[in-house]
């Protein structure tokens, strides 16, 4: 599971946490699994350490003196579509969805196993590859290699979340995808999760895709089912 | 009971105004009566009395004149024809009687069948003359006298008073001279005062019931908005009073009353006060705990992860460390989540999904568990889908720890978890064949951190929380979940959800007490109907046993 500290990065990892032991504990462990990690321990920071070290994840305290976790994410969301995977204290539904709403991709619950952080971070950060260098849904054009979506040639900025979501969907046209299933494809879980991260992402795609949210065409919901690629 | 009685029985006993107002109707009804009575006898006594005394001396005066006139006619020089004078005296007499007359005279023979001449006065009638009267003359010799109806020629008849009393008629033999005195009078007098007692009567019975409505109404009502207030803040609208009006004992009982209340909702404000800051605490230590376990969960893990790089006794120590922090954090998150439910603040994601699937999926992941404990687990799914409306999570979480459960107490012997619905619920039993509960053990398995034998050592890890949360899941669903053991032969737990939540529910579609131990008496008390007990249909869906990891 080690990696030589030498190898090539996995990537750079924010790491935005005020407690500096939690802080410590997991620059070691993404350093073991390949990433090279960056510190900071001050919410009011967190933007200017952002732009110096433009990281390829950040993981963000959800708890933070200076600036919450959830107006960090707002701000670097304003900015960047770079994945960011929450630490919360609360599994209760108020903060996870407020954290998925302000932009963050993804969560972990403290306390969290370390392997269960890795995956996640790993999936974030992995470059999309397969088959079909491009896809469609309708006049939805997907670009896979050049990580461009363009509706009816207007490009169309996602997160890399997003793009992964649209890209999980478009890949099997007209094929059923339950919320479980999407869990695994696009987030990397390995057991049953909180469904609610697919049902937020999905409202934030279709908000960016989709001529009219409201009446999806490209990115449809199967009742008690999941979701699937149009057109119907 | 017929039901209009049963209606009425109801009404009396739910209305204390109803009840006082016809209790007081009641009595006063017998005081009246008894008053109108007296008054009646006393007026028509007196009346009667004074009547009589005047009849009779009416009478003798009578006598004494026909004596009179018997004697003139016999001192006459030439004597009168015996129907002359007979005519004479009846005459004699009947001008006495003024006008209006006030009474008549009936002159008969003494002894019946004389043939002597009788006369009588207008229209009366010999019959109204009876034997009995008759006889009470010969008898005493004396004026005797009685009620009775005057009867005229012409069919009439009216009550009267009957005064008779021998006359000798010298030339001619026995007479009674009878004087009837017709009572038409006091009748009428009677009959005005009957009426009057009567209308009195009646207009006072109903002038008590109204006031005695009035005044029942006067107390009732603040009884009443008692009641009311009460009913009110029961419902949790603590800030409920009632309104005081004056001084006395009713406005005693409303200040009372609010004081109650106010005392009541004071508490109740600081034992929420005092809950919400327990919650908050329990939150709070939770989320402090939470920081630093993350970071002992990671150094743990890496450690466990290096572990064949230690000597043998720090490599245990690191598994042992991984397993506990595993345990700690199980009961953390078990602790977090009764406080939820304590606090009442635990909410459903219902959703429309297949509770057969679910018990599938469960049993597929429970595998591995079982494989360990040796134990076959059967799946009999008694439809093809089992939709419910439902959160899955906690769903999962009753299942998973049912099962965990049954596998842990099964003994090797297998487990056979079985789902239903009816129109109305959806059922899971897990039915083990292991241990079993001792009796009275089954009401004791949803109590937090109890254990079937203390002294028994804990095999696999469990909070003890596990079925204390499976039990507020499904409560919070307003369902049930039951558990039925006998020693030596297994248990079964029930799990019943309505179909959507919270709604109502009456049986449930699978009987908690597995069939050939079902007792009549125990059948009963847990509500088992020994005609429905489900039988699995030949084309139950049956999972493959499975014997290997899959």
């Amino acid at each position: 599971m080690s990696h030589p500290p030498e190898s090539a990065s996995l990537g750079k990892v924010l790491v935005v946490d005020d407690d500096e032991a939690l802080s410590e504990m997991l620059g070691i462990v993404l350093r073991q699994e390949g990433f090279t990690p960056e510190f900071c321990n001050d919410g009011a920071k967190a933007l200017a350490m952002f732009h110096e070290t433009k990281p390829d994840v950040v993981l963000l305290d959800v708890m933070l003196p200076g600036m919450s976790g959830i107006e960090i994410c707002r701000a670097i969301r304003q900015e960047s579509g770079v994945p960011i995977v929450m630490l919360t204290a609360r599994s209760d539904t108020v903060d996870v969805v407020v954290g998925l709403e302000s932009g963050a991709d993804d969560y972990v619950v403290k306390p969290f196993k370390p392997k269960e952080l890795i995956a996640r971070l790993r999936v974030r950060v992995r470059s999309v590859d397969g088959p079909s260098p491009s896809l469609s849904i309708g006049d939805l054009r997907i670009d896979i290699t050049a990580h461009k979506v363009t509706r009816a040639g207007e490009l169309l900025s996602l997160t890399p979340l997003e793009f992964d979501l649209l890209v999980c969907l478009a890949r099997r046209p007209g094929e059923v995808f339950s919320r479980q299933a999407l869990l695994h494809e696009v987030w990397g879980y390995q057991h049953a999760a909180d469904t609610r991260l697919v049902n937020v992402h999905v409202q934030r795609l279709r908000s960016k895709v989709e001529r009219d949210p409201e009446s999806p065409e490209y990115v449809l919901t199967v009742r008690g089912v999941g979701y699937k690629a149009g057109p119907a | 009971m017929t039901p209009p009685f049963r209606w009425m029985l109801r009404r009396w006993r739910g209305s204390l105004l109803l009840r006082i107002t016809t209790l007081t109707l009641a009595s006063s009804l017998i005081v009246l009566a008894v008053l109108g009575l007296t008054l009646l006898s006393k007026v028509s006594t007196g009346l009667m009395d004074t009547k009589e005394q005047a009849s009779l001396s009416t009478a003798s005066a009578g006598q004494i004149e026909a004596e009179r006139v018997i004697e003139a006619s016999a001192a006459a020089p030439t004597a009168p024809s015996p129907s002359r004078l007979v005519d004479a005296v009846v005459a004699d007499l009947a001008s006495r009687s003024g006008s209006p007359e006030q009474f008549d005279v009936l002159l008969l023979s003494a002894v019946p069948g004389q043939l002597l001449p009788e006369r009588g006065t207008n229209l009366v009638s010999t019959t109204s003359v009876t034997a009995d009267l008759r006889r009470a003359i010969a008898e005493t010799g004396q004026q005797s006298w009685m009620y009775g109806p005057i009867n005229y020629i012409n069919g009439t008849s009216v009550p009267g008073l009957i005064v008779g009393a021998p006359l000798q008629v010298p030339a001619l033999g026995k007479y009674d001279l009878y004087y009837l005195f017709p009572l038409t009078q006091e009748q009428q007098t009677l009959d005005l005062v009957r009426g009057a007692v009567l209308l009195t009567g009646v207009l006072l019975l109903v002038l008590l019931g109204a006031i005695a409505r009035i005044i029942t109404r006067l107390v009732v009502n603040p009884v009443r908005a008692a009641a009311r207030t009460a009913a009110l803040l029961a419902e949790g609208q603590l800030s409920e009073r009632m309104e005081v009006r004056g001084e006395d004992e009713l406005a005693q009982l409303a200040t009372t009353f609010n004081d109650m209340a106010a005392s009541l909702q004071e508490q109740i404000k600081q034992l929420e006060e005092l809950s919400r800051v327990q919650q908050r605490f329990v939150a709070d230590v939770s989320h402090e705990l939470r920081t630093p376990l993350t970071t002992i969960r990671m150094a743990a893990d890496l450690m466990f992860e290096h572990r064949e790089e230690f000597d043998s006794a720090t490599a245990r120590a690191a598994e042992l460390l991984q397993n506990q922090l595993d345990r700690f954090e199980e009961l953390l998150v078990d602790l977090l989540e009764i406080s939820r439910f304590d606090a009442g603040v635990a909410v459903l994601d219902a959703e429309s999904w297949d509770l057969g699937e679910l018990v599938q999926r469960s049993v597929e992941i429970a595998q591995p568990l079982a494989d360990r404990a040796g134990a076959e687990v059967d799946v009999v799914l008694m439809s093809e889908t089992s939709m419910v409306t439902a959160d899955r999570r906690r769903i999962y979480r009753i299942v998973r720890n049912l099962l965990e459960n049954a596998i842990e107490h099964c003994e090797g012997k297998g487990v056979v978890i079985t789902v239903a619905v009816n129109d109305e619920a959806a059922a899971v039993t897990v039915r083990d064949f292991g241990v079993g509960l001792r009796p009275g053990e089954a009401s004791l398995v949803f109590n937090r951190f109890w254990r079937a034998d203390a002294a028994r050592a804990r095999t696999s890890g469990g909070t003890g929380l596990g079925l204390s949360i499976a039990f507020e899941d499904a409560r919070l669903h307003g369902g049930w979940l039951e558990a039925w053991g006998e020693p030596g032969q297994g248990s079964c737990f029930r799990m019943t959800l309505p179909l959507h939540p919270r709604e109502p529910f009456t049986s449930s579609p699978l009987p908690l007490v597995p069939v050939g131990f079902v007792e009549i008496e125990t059948a009963v008390r847990s509500g088992v109907h020994l005609d429905v007990l489900p039988q699995p249909p030949a084309d139950a869906f049956r999972l493959p046993p499975r014997s290997g990891r899959t």
